[in-house]
């Protein structure tokens, strides 16, 4: 293996510090709204503490060594940090968090940047999953993954992919936070249907016809890679369908539509942002 | 939505939807935990499966998923309303679980040949007790279903 990987690997580097001063922020942040007298739910702290541990345990020193030698490793990684890390971050409301603790001209310039045409179509449930999706196909569909074995700025650029691809797909379908102009839930329904789908179908074809091509990995290993991108995806897609459909009920009891687009406005109130499963109200 | 509690029909409708996606739901788990990962009768992926297949399995595989999941809220919000008809339940379960397996064991295993239920054997009896199975359970869900019609309004 070539060595600037294994230098690549082997130290933990900056990221447990780094991991740690963005908990406290978030706690610290979260504190304050309490003194304020405003509700945040705790679940929501450690919904916060629990993604950062699944990102810390995705680059664990044994983690990553193991995703060097065997695909299966690398597929744990992808779970971690593509499917199962978004969840906790996105039920944990940091954007609410965050609009709520900066200046409220600055809160109010982000909603607004939010609600632009363009961010609007990039942040759009459809776009979100094209990205993820999409994403995944060219990676292990392609050459993709295998210059990414043996390149760093490749192997990194995926890892980021996953990471915020993953959040974005998440958060269109389930997110508490503000979305200026989101879609209604039967759209989001649609997107979540076609997301867990797509993923299923990947796993399949890579189980199948051998993909990624071109790897050090041997066919077995594909092959037990792909089953745990199967069996891993749909845990993932069975929790956020979870997320999803207890925001569609609390609507429905609630007595307001499912289909009808939520219209935030630029300096709308962010107590009303859809409830999450556990926003403390 | 209607008034809680005033609309009986209404109620049994609902409790019978709600269960039966359950019962697909819970099907689809029992293919998937019994026969694949358990007794390995067929699995996974099978390598005569065409492309097309790989598709539509993709594709019923996360409605399954869904369904089960919005079941399962559907029949919590009935309880938290205390709307739920127990013999519709009982109907909507069956329905569900038996149409489903008549479905895979005719769409899925016969018309689009995605895999079989068992190999290196005569797959008759099995293609039989299969779909027999799936006609039992229909045929019990029916008869709640017809009982769950008859039931008189609950006093107000």
């Amino acid at each position: 293996m070539p060595s600037m990987l294994d230098h690549h690997h082997t130290g933990i580097g900056p990221l447990p510090l780094l991991l740690a001063t963005v908990l406290v922020a978030y706690w610290l942040a979260a504190a304050r709204q309490r003194r304020l007298g405003r509700r945040w739910s705790l679940l929501r702290g450690l919904s916060f503490a629990l993604r950062l541990s699944l990102l810390a345990l995705a680059f664990t020193p044994a983690v990553s060594a193991f995703a060097h030698h065997d695909m299966r490793g690398h597929m744990l990684q992808h779970l971690l940090l593509g499917m199962f890390a978004p969840l906790p971050l996105v039920l944990a409301a940091p954007g609410t968090l965050l609009l709520r603790t900066v200046p409220a001209r600055a809160a109010r310039a982000g909603v607004r940047f939010l609600a632009r045409r363009p961010v609007r179509a990039l942040i759009h449930p459809f776009t979100a999953l094209l990205l993820d999706m999409g994403g995944m196909y060219l990676l292990y569909l392609t050459p993709l993954y295998a210059l990414s074995l043996d390149q760093p700025l490749p192997h990194a650029l995926v890892h980021a992919h996953f990471l915020i691809a993953g959040y974005l797909f998440t958060w269109a379908i389930a997110g508490p936070d503000p979305a200026p102009h989101r879609p209604g839930l039967r759209l989001r329904l649609a997107v979540l249907f076609l997301g867990g789908a797509a993923h299923a179908i990947l796993a399949k074809l890579m189980y199948a016809y051998h993909w990624p091509r071109g790897t050090p990995h041997s066919l077995e290993q594909i092959q037990a890679a792909a089953q745990w991108m199967y069996y891993g995806g749909d845990a993932a897609e069975l929790l956020l369908a979870v997320a999803f459909f207890s925001i569609w009920f609390r609507r429905r009891a609630s007595g307001s539509a499912v289909g009808r687009r939520e219209r935030h406005t630029p300096g709308m109130h962010l107590d009303q942002t859809s409830r999450a499963p556990w926003s403390g109200g | 939505m209607a008034a809680v509690g005033n609309d009986p029909r209404g109620d049994t409708r609902r409790t019978m939807i709600a269960t039966a996606l359950i019962g697909i739901g819970l099907m689809a788990a029992v293919d998937e935990i019994v026969f694949h990962q358990l007794l390995g009768w067929h699995h996974f992926y099978d390598l005569s499966t065409p492309a097309i297949g790989l598709l539509t399995d993709g594709l019923l595989h996360a409605f399954e998923l869904l369904v089960i999941v919005a079941g399962f809220f559907m029949f919590a919000a009935l309880r938290a309303q205390r709307a739920l008809v127990p013999t519709a339940a009982w109907a909507g379960l069956f329905l569900g679980a038996g149409g489903f397996q008549l479905l895979d064991g005719i769409g899925n295993h016969k018309i689009l040949r995605l895999h079989q239920i068992r190999y290196g054997v005569e797959i008759l009896p099995y293609d039989l007790a299969w779909n027999l199975a799936a006609l039992v359970m229909i045929a019990l869900g029916l008869l709640l279903a017809r009982r769950a019609a008859r039931r008189r309004p609950r006093p107000a």
